[in-house]
């Protein structure tokens, strides 16, 4: 089939591809653009690891077309620092708290996290819970992606963090 | 105290961040910008695509494979079956349990999911579209589904390759689907108890299969240099060196022309260890076409065809006294090793080291017999999360404790703490042939019931079981304890090998001038953070600060040999080697301090990061400044650098313990069962790293959760796998996950250098038994003794329903 | 897990992606969200040669408060529902079934329409059009079709949609204020369809149910409606007898298959157990 013309904005950029319409926005993003950040854990859009940010939206992008995201604002784990180059506080956080471990769920879950604070930035723990609940994680068991998020709250409100 | 220097022990302790130090791992940076670098991300130039065709039948014969059409398809580069790998000796690979294993089904196929031809394409959708144009006609056959009809005499022959064969790898083969028979203990003494005991108990117990799961499936890309002949490969590999040996042993390419490297691995829980189809492939496809090649599963082929878990089925007589002393235990596993024994055990143990099942009591006597059979499933049985094969011996013992405690109609805290080897019996050598080297059982036990006042809760128990009977509610109180004694640390190699290689591990250290190094080592982390823990150990024994260390693993170019990461063996072998070898430079920068100090080496002590003329602690040389002297000085009789290598053979393996307790609500109309409390207590020995060890802990116990609460590979009569996707395989999220409350003893290893016992894998070993415990303690008052795993709602639900409390 | 090639159509209104339909015939396939069809797609249980894609279609959005009812466009996203404070004022059922789809993403994706429209037995949304009414248009080349939710689902992913219409708009009357209504669902965990789930839509006037609606998830070939369940409760004061005859009839035409979540007995059991719990949960809520 004949390939098509894409163009979107990925991280902030400008980025123009030609690509089959049934490539995964998951594929394009790591094979073409090599943002290898989102993984692929599942391909049944169960676990999330392919979460990314599309025009405002968490989504897996294991189960989005490219033709589908074509026009679209994409970001991904690689977007989510500060524009100044230091870390994205919920990226400090998950380091902080030991919010992970082999690191294949990890960009899927601040991407998502990212998300969740943005509508959300005072979530309660069981908020936090349910708001992470389309990304499995097989290492932490969650309790230290919770705390990690939670913690990342109160930074971006302001508050102080609650001592350990 | 301070020192010559103005700075006092403790702040030059703190400045290493070594052992106990809760120190932020190193490896972070990387995973949380998205830089990881997993075998996928791999990009070569050239590189091509693997995918597989796979068999829809549990046994069939294939008739004919017609590649045509696949091979006409622009992009396709080739097509693989076992016909053409015949030629090359490849069409069977050795597994580690001793036999073969179809790298691509060899005239039939024996479990659905298997290999039946690999193409190569120029990317991952052409290469799915020429699966799809691949044309296999098989003719049906019965399969052989439920393990304990294996050896029946009328079962079908799954095994052609092996007719006649009667001697296995472990010992005669009595019926054609009869893999091996393993017996320990001491059968007639055995039986003779259970035969006088005052009380016997006896239980079947069915551990279903279930699968490691990672989040990263198994993956790799071979690169075969024809100007060099000379093969790399990327893959998921937890045991990277072996699987160069393996790989050099099938091909023939020298092992100093392969080169294996694991980058970063999302995951492995047992699943990487074994060597699986799609490596084989790649290597040979590399071979033939010069180019790299990807080979990277989906996530329903990981669960229905790489390395499974468990599929033991027990059947086990525990006897004791009326007041509750346990006499004798016997023990008869039937095995479902799948299609092909690719179990990944130690050679002398081809059922791991399920002769822990005495557990954590002090029992005279005892006998156990394991028979592995063949079915039309899937192969593996590697150790998910759990040294081999203990968490099914854990599962056992902790279940068969609590059916002997509704027997005697004694508190199953009272039972475990009667028959608990007593701190004073270690080192302990158990019926079945272990020797324990330390625990104190009934500290850790007498803590664990007071923080979750055990009494309490049973009086809470009580108060709910009369509501029940009154009709005032439908939920139902569960409390499950374990107390679990794992055996980890494989080992030392007297009785410990694989394929023949002894399974040490070891450790090279180069200290760099200017007081950093490097340290190198067989064993690869697939999320335990040995990059920070291993420099913590090292920073302890050498004194440099554990932020100037750098931790390389996984290429078998650069590392020294080792056996890999799984068994939670990676901290009681290779800690240990970095902390011996940590010793060796150590030793050698006191001569290099003695000659700097111009005094004799015996006039000097270790304090923390430095040598120091023993009574006067103002003259000394720290560990940075001998590190610049080893490679400026010229020394007399000690030559230059400060480097060193250490191969550990543990004298023993460690045993870490633990006490868990679990109590659960069970809403008997639905089924469904909620976690209420969950309290872990691990002693591991000596802690490297709090924050590392809670980490581990808790998602050891969410394992655990999934395994008891909802994992299952089922198979049907056909042989059709269901439970092959992530959305019936039962992986819990955040919601269904509960809080875990963690706490810990220190019991340290004797022989460890350091007392470190490992801790990765405990959670899982004594989570299940915890969970299932629960579960069936709240049925107890009615008459239950126990309930198969999973406890799933439907599964709980018919529990009730036997039991009369639903319709 | 690869979809096979397809032709990609992002029509800009209605009539153009009618139009595609009628063009490519059977070979094309709407997308809505896609977490239904993209799966199936990379299973290669569906391999359609077009796929046409609704996203630009503004007349396929929002949510219209007509004064007696809601007009909920089919591309209304199960987040834009659940964020949607009218609809959520008028009838939490809504918000209260979309909360219990799948997980965040997939309900930043999943819409409406497209929930209701392609049959899918473990979808949730049929059981609460069912309770509640709702209406469905579909366009197609002959023009707009009005379709009743109880009539529109014939079994597995067959339904009264013919082959070149879109589902457009779901238009749902407004329960009378002060009912109560409930959507109780019993999974696995999140992200899994329906063991069993029951919808309870109902009124009370002076004591006494006036009305009632109770339909069921994921327990048949279809949802099912369940109206000898909501008559049993109509005229009672939800007693025992009357919830026990409603939970009867209900369990009486459930017809779940053995799956993965449990053999036939117990998922008719929890159809059962959902029946109740979401009689007894719309009973509190209605005033």
């Amino acid at each position: 089939m004949a390939k098509m013309h894409v163009k979107m904005t990925v991280n902030g950029g400008e980025v123009e591809a030609l690509a089959e319409p049934r490539t995964l926005l998951i594929h394009f993003l790591r094979e073409q653009l090599s943002l290898t950040g989102p993984h692929v854990g599942c391909d049944t859009s169960h676990c999330g690891a392919c979460t990314v940010d599309l025009d405002g939206k968490s989504v897996k992008s294991c189960t989005v077309f490219v033709a589908q995201a074509n026009g679209a604002s994409v970001t991904t784990i690689e977007g989510i620092a500060n524009a100044d180059g230091t870390l994205h506080v919920l990226q400090e956080m998950f380091r902080e708290h030991h919010g992970l471990q082999c690191g294949f769920c990890t960009p899927g879950m601040i991407t998502r996290a990212y998300r969740l604070l943005q509508e959300n930035p005072n979530p309660t723990e069981t908020e936090i819970r349910y708001g992470i609940s389309g990304n499995l994680c097989r290492c932490t068991g969650y309790q230290n992606i919770v705390k990690a998020i939670r913690a990342a709250a109160d930074q971006l409100s302001g508050k102080k963090e609650a001592a350990e | 105290m301070s020192a010559a220097d103005g700075t006092s022990v403790q702040e030059r302790t703190d400045k290493l961040e070594g052992l106990g130090c809760k120190r932020k791992r190193v490896e972070d940076a990387r995973f949380t910008q998205g830089k990881g670098k997993y075998v996928d991300d791999m990009k070569l130039p050239g590189m091509v695509f693997g995918d597989f065709v796979r068999s829809p039948y549990g046994h069939a014969r294939i008739k004919k494979i017609d590649k045509s059409k696949a091979l006409a398809l622009p992009g396709v580069k080739a097509v693989l079956t076992a016909d053409d790998l015949k030629p090359l000796n490849l069409h069977y690979m050795p597994t580690l349990a001793g036999d073969v294993q179809a790298v691509l089904a060899v005239d039939k196929v024996l479990f659905q999911g298997q290999e039946v031809a690999f193409v190569v394409a120029t990317d991952r959708y052409i290469a799915a579209d020429a699966v799809e144009l691949i044309e296999v006609e098989y003719e049906d056959l019965p399969c052989v589904i439920d393990p304990l009809k294996a050896m029946d005499k009328d079962a079908p022959v799954l095994r052609h390759d092996l007719e006649g064969k009667t001697e296995g790898a472990h010992g005669a083969r009595r019926h054609h689907n009869h893999i091996f028979t393993w017996e320990v203990g001491d059968a007639a003494a055995t039986d003779k108890a259970l035969g006088s005991a005052e009380v016997v108990a006896k239980e079947f117990l069915s551990y279903q299969r279930v699968h490691p799961c990672p989040l990263e499936t198994c993956g790799c890309v071979a690169s075969m240099d024809k100007i060099n002949s000379h093969l790399t490969v990327w893959g998921t590999f937890q045991a990277p060196h072996a699987v160069r040996t393996v790989a050099s042993l099938i091909s023939g390419i020298p092992e100093h022309k392969i080169r294996i490297v694991s980058p970063d691995i999302g995951g492995g829980f047992g699943n990487k260890v074994g060597v699986y189809p799609g490596y084989i492939c790649s290597i040979v496809a590399s071979i033939v076409l010069g180019v790299p090649v990807k080979w990277i599963e989906d996530r329903i082929e990981n669960l229905t065809a790489t390395a499974f878990a468990r599929d033991y089925h027990m059947t086990g007589e525990i006897a004791a006294t009326k007041d509750g002393r346990i006499t004798a235990l016997k023990c008869h596993v039937v095995a479902d090793h799948g299609a092909f024994d690719a179990c990944a055990d130690p050679t002398k143990f081809p059922a791991g080291f399920f002769n822990i099942c005495t557990g954590s009591y002090d029992i005279p006597t005892a006998f156990l017999s394991v028979d592995g059979v063949y079915t039309n499933k899937a192969p593996g049985g590697v150790a998910y999360r759990c040294s081999f094969r203990v968490t099914e011996a854990s599962y056992f013992i902790e279940r068969m404790i609590d059916v002997l405690a509704r027997k005697l109609n004694m508190d199953p805290a009272e039972v475990r703490r009667k028959n608990f080897i007593r701190k004073e019996q270690f080192p302990y050598k158990s019926a079945l042939g272990w020797e324990y080297d330390s625990g104190d059982y009934d500290t850790a036990f007498d803590k664990a019931l007071a923080a979750v006042d055990y009494k309490g809760l049973r009086a809470e128990q009580k108060k709910n079981r009369e509501d029940f009977a009154a009709g005032k509610t439908r939920s139902l109180m569960g409390i499950g304890i374990a107390f679990f004694t794992e055996i980890v640390g494989a080992g030392p190699v007297k009785n410990c090998d694989i394929l023949g290689l002894g399974m040490f591990d070891s450790c090279e250290i180069r200290i760099h001038p200017t007081g950093s190094a490097i340290a190198r080592l067989g064993t690869i982390s697939q999320g335990q953070g040995h990059a920070t823990t291993f420099a913590q150990i090292l920073a302890t024994e050498i004194g440099l600060p554990a932020s100037m260390i750098t931790v390389e693993e996984g290429d078998t170019d650069t590392a020294p040999y080792g056996l890999g990461t799984y068994g939670s063996r990676s901290t009681p072998v290779a800690g240990a080697a970095t902390a011996m070898a940590g010793r060796k430079i150590r030793a050698k920068a006191q001569m290099i301090a003695a000659y700097l100090l111009e005094v004799h080496d015996s006039d000097l002590e270790w304090d923390v990061d430095r040598f120091q003329v023993k009574g006067a602690p103002d003259r000394f040389k720290t560990m940075q400044e001998i590190a610049f002297a080893a490679y400026n000085k010229a020394i007399p009789g000690i030559e230059p650098g400060l480097e060193a290598v250490s191969y550990y053979d543990p004298p023993n393996m460690t045993y870490p313990f633990g006490a868990y307790i679990c109590v659960a609500d069970i809403d008997v109309d639905t089924g469904v069962t909620a976690i209420r409390r969950f309290y872990a207590l691990d002693d591991c020995g000596t802690r490297i790293n709090p924050m590392i060890i809670e980490g581990q802990v808790h998602g050891g116990l969410t394992e655990a959760l999934a395994i008891a609460m909802g994992q299952e590979i089922a198979y049907d009569e056909n042989g059709n796998v269901s439970g092959g996707s992530l959305l019936d395989f039962f992986l819990p999220t955040a919601v269904e996950t509960p809080a875990w409350e963690t706490d810990f003893t220190v019991t340290p290893s004797p022989h460890h250098p350091i007392g470190a016992k490992g801790v990765g894998e405990s959670p899982n070993v004594g989570g299940v038994s915890a969970f299932s415990n629960a579960v069936c303690d709240a049925f107890a008052h009615l008459g239950l003794t126990h309930t198969q795993m999973p406890h799933d709602h439907w599964r709980v639900w018919k529990t009730a329903q036997k039991l009369g409390l639903v319709e | 897990m690869i979809p096979a090639a397809f032709d990609y159509h992002r029509p800009a209104s209605l009539d153009d992606a009618v139009k595609l339909l009628a063009q490519y015939g059977d070979e094309a396939r709407v997308v809505a969200g896609g977490h239904s069809l993209i799966p199936m797609m990379k299973l290669r249980l569906a391999q359609p040669g077009h796929l046409v894609d609704l996203q630009d279609i503004a007349a396929l959005k929002g949510i219209k408060d007509t004064g007696a009812g809601f007009e909920i466009g089919a591309m209304t996203t199960q987040r834009e529902i659940i964020q949607s404070a009218a609809l959520t004022a008028a009838c939490p059922i809504l918000k209260e079934a979309a909360e219990q789809i799948a997980d965040p993403q997939i309900r930043y994706c999943g819409t409406l329409g497209g929930n209701v429209a392609n049959g899918d037995p473990g979808n949730d949304m049929p059981a609460i059009m069912l309770a509640l009414d709702a209406v469905y248009l579909a366009k197609g080349p002959a023009g707009t079709r009005e379709l009743k939710a109880r009539d529109f689902y014939e079994s597995a992913y067959a339904t009264k949609l013919k082959e070149g219409e879109i589902l457009t708009t779901i238009r749902i009357p407004k329960p009378p204020a002060g009912h109560g209504s409930a959507y109780v669902k019993q999974k696995r965990k999140i992200g899994d369809y329906a063991t069993a789930a029951a919808a309870v839509v109902l009124t009370m006037s002076g004591g006494k149910c006036a009305s009632a609606a109770v339909s069921l998830t994921n327990v048949g070939d279809t949802a099912l409606f369940a109206a000898a369940a909501g008559a049993a409760l109509v005229g009672s004061s939800l007693d025992q007898a009357a919830i026990d005859k409603a939970v009867q009839a209900a369990v009486g035409i459930a017809q779940p298959s053995k799956d993965t979540r449990g053999p036939v007995d117990f998922r008719k059991s929890v159809a059962g157990v959902m029946v109740r719990r979401a009689i007894e949960a719309a009973a509190k809520r209605a005033r």
